[in-house]
């Protein structure tokens, strides 16, 4: 278990907007502190780090932390979050969004933005459900799991979030779970040091909505999930599909190098210059 | 890249475009949608020179919302788009209005309702311009009448929008956005270019949201070392959400007073013998055009009228209807649609005046010689 370090209070709005609006035993605040500790080792300033979110419990984080922070509207993050980086190539962008928030209404933006492949990183805090409006079915939700509005058994199938993303083109995806915070806080600095759009997935609980409607246990016993269904990537390499049939993933799943859009488009404009200052007489 | 003090034959969209690199806009994100691409392909070919971005979003939210980043980090910012994009922008056009994001948010009105008839003109989103967004608050919208207004409005439009602080919509329409007309572009040094207020307190003390005697903010920039909260959640000062009963008050006070209180500044009327006719015709945007044509078949006729046009739709220009019109006869009201500025009209004149409506929404222009026959009709 990461140690809570005074620097920390560093980079929060401590006397402002405290208390926090998460729920007791909720993984949000678990990956705030991991964000805060990945930001803090890179040495980054605080004016340089740019926090833009959407709507939803997850999107709520950006008020607590001083850093430029942006908090749009409804799967809006990486779209507005696309204007700032372009505006302004310097800032270090992170967007912070839920399950339902990135890959629900925000699904077009965020395939979109992994394909561009635009350096900012999303940090997707999966907790399986729509918590802020009370525990909703979203694209994560699992096959056969109670929700508000999945009372019967949820029958759509989920998405693979990181194979999703991967698939459209992101540069960098891995998948943490709030259980494993200093694995979480490593997977999230290699996010933000990696050049393009880069991804992590944070698996974590949602005791209040989505553990009480399918009789998980309490906050400790969902961490406990987490704990006992996950292996690393360099395991379940070695693993068989049977052995891995339930299992998460967790760590770096996949890594590429490839041209970065904002560098890209900078380019373009060198040689739009370049061509139009050779015309000119 | 501005013909500055030249005469050419330029297309309506064009000239937005050229009023947008005019202003110095630096990122324009959009998404292709008739009749207003010309825009975007313009600045998509222009923008890179001056190393201002252009960005093609995967649909009209994503445009907005790309806009409203790009805004926020320093940048003049703009976007087009017409009909079902119109509509598909509402919720970012009211983000826009309580973050108080300065942009240009143009919109070449085609006929709908829904895809309707992509390719021909209409007047039908005038009132869904002041009043789509949910919430309640009150817009700035400008309406051009010829090619050389689509470049000044244009220009006017970015400068009210630095300036308050606030969205500002330019609602042209497929007549105004395609049609090619002789322009004489003014002279560099007769164009004003505004920039938004920059705050001057120390980083510590800087509040986003700080009240002002004009209820327009200095405003920092992401990246600029002022660190700052934006939500669109109702907030404080500082940009923190808020349910305070004062606070909210305060915010709600300030976007309506911010434009309500400037109302001469905004608001722009045309009149052509308004005063000595006791028969008006009131119209905008290309219905103004056959509005002029239709007074000078008229005065062929002996007939008098007068012409008033609102160049300013949003806020409505309430007083100047109340004194120039309320005294008449008959005030023709020609629209694009199946009435909507006409309530407008209604709702400041007295009983005694007859309004009368020459309305069209089969997707082609109004004619001069539809309005100068409802004007027989009376006269």
């Amino acid at each position: 278990m990461a140690a809570i370090l005074p620097y920390e209070y560093k980079y929060l709005r401590a006397k402002k907007k405290f208390p926090h609006v998460w729920c007791p035993g909720c993984g949000i605040g678990i990956v705030m502190g991991s964000i805060i500790r990945a930001v803090d080792s890179l040495g980054w300033n605080k004016n340089d780090v740019m926090l833009v979110s959407g709507i939803g419990c997850t999107s709520r984080m950006p008020v607590y932390l001083d850093f430029n922070t942006l908090h749009t509207m409804h799967g809006r993050a990486l779209a507005f979050a696309t204007g700032v980086k372009l505006a302004n190539p310097e800032l270090r962008v992170i967007a912070v969004m839920g399950d339902g928030d990135a890959l629900a209404i925000g699904g077009n933006h965020i395939i979109h933005a992994a394909r561009r492949n635009i350096d900012i990183t999303s940090i997707i805090v999966n907790n399986f459900n729509y918590g802020m409006t009370g525990g909703q079915h979203s694209p994560t939700t699992p096959v056969n799991a109670i929700t508000s509005t999945s009372p019967h058994g949820m029958i759509e199938p989920d998405f693979d979030t990181c194979a999703l993303l991967s698939a459209a083109g992101a540069s960098f995806v891995a998948r943490a779970t709030v259980y494993h915070v200093v694995e979480m806080d490593g997977l999230i600095r290699q996010a933000l040091e990696k050049k393009g759009f880069s991804v992590v997935e944070a698996l974590s609980p949602c005791p209040t909505n989505f553990g009480r409607a399918n009789r998980l246990g309490d906050a400790v016993k969902m961490m406990e999930g987490l704990r006992d269904n996950s292996v690393t990537a360099v395991k379940a390499s070695g693993m068989t599909p049977e052995e891995l049939a339930g299992k998460i993933v967790r760590g770096v799943l996949s890594e590429r190098e490839a041209p970065e859009y904002t560098e890209l488009y900078r380019g373009l404009c060198a040689r739009v210059q370049g061509a139009r200052a050779e015309v000119a007489p | 890249m501005i013909p500055w003090g030249e005469t050419r034959l330029v297309q309506g969209n064009e000239a937005i475009a050229l009023g947008a690199l005019a202003s110095e806009v630096r990122f324009f994100g959009g998404y292709p949608i008739t009749p207003s691409t010309e825009v975007a392909e313009i600045l998509a070919r222009k923008l890179p020179e001056v190393d201002g971005v252009f960005i093609q979003m995967e649909d009209e939210i994503a445009s907005i919302s790309s806009v409203m980043g790009a805004s926020l980090a320093g940048a003049r910012a703009m976007t087009a788009t017409s009909g079902p994009g119109f509509s598909l922008m509402q919720e970012g056009l009211g983000y826009g209005c309580l973050a108080e994001i300065p942009f240009v948010l143009v919109n070449v009105m085609r006929a709908g309702p829904s895809t309707g008839l992509p390719t021909q003109v209409s007047q039908g989103d005038v009132m869904q311009a002041r009043w789509g967004t949910h919430g309640d608050h009150p817009v700035i919208a400008l309406c051009p009448s010829s090619v050389r207004e689509c470049f000044d409005m244009t220009i006017r439009a970015f400068n009210l929008s630095e300036e308050f602080r606030t969205p500002v919509l330019l609602l042209s329409d497929e007549v105004i956005g395609h049609m090619r007309e002789r322009v004489t572009f003014p002279r560099r040094e007769d164009v004003r270019i505004l920039d938004r207020p920059i705050p001057q307190t120390p980083k510590e003390w800087y509040e986003h949201y700080h009240p002002t005697p004009s209820n327009v903010s200095p405003m920092a920039s992401y990246g600029s070392g002022y660190r700052f909260h934006v939500t669109g959640l109702t907030h404080d000062r500082q940009g923190f959400p808020t349910r305070r009963i004062d606070e909210v008050v305060e915010k709600m006070a300030r976007l309506k007073n911010k434009i309500v209180r400037r109302l001469d500044e905004l608001i722009e009327v045309k009149t052509h013998n308004v005063e000595k006719s006791r028969v008006v015709i009131f119209a905008y945007g290309s219905v103004y055009r056959s509005a002029l044509a239709a007074q000078v078949m008229l005065e062929k006729k002996h007939k008098k009228v007068g012409v008033f046009r609102p160049v300013t739709l949003w806020p409505f220009p309430d007083r100047e209807v109340k004194e120039l019109l309320d005294e008449k006869d008959v005030i023709i009201v020609p629209e694009l649609n199946q009435g909507q500025l006409i309530h407008e009209v209604e709702r400041l004149t007295s009983d005694c005046v007859r309004i009368l409506p020459v309305q069209r929404v089969d997707g082609y222009a109004i004619t001069p010689e539809q309005i100068v026959q409802a004007a027989l009709e009376v006269m």
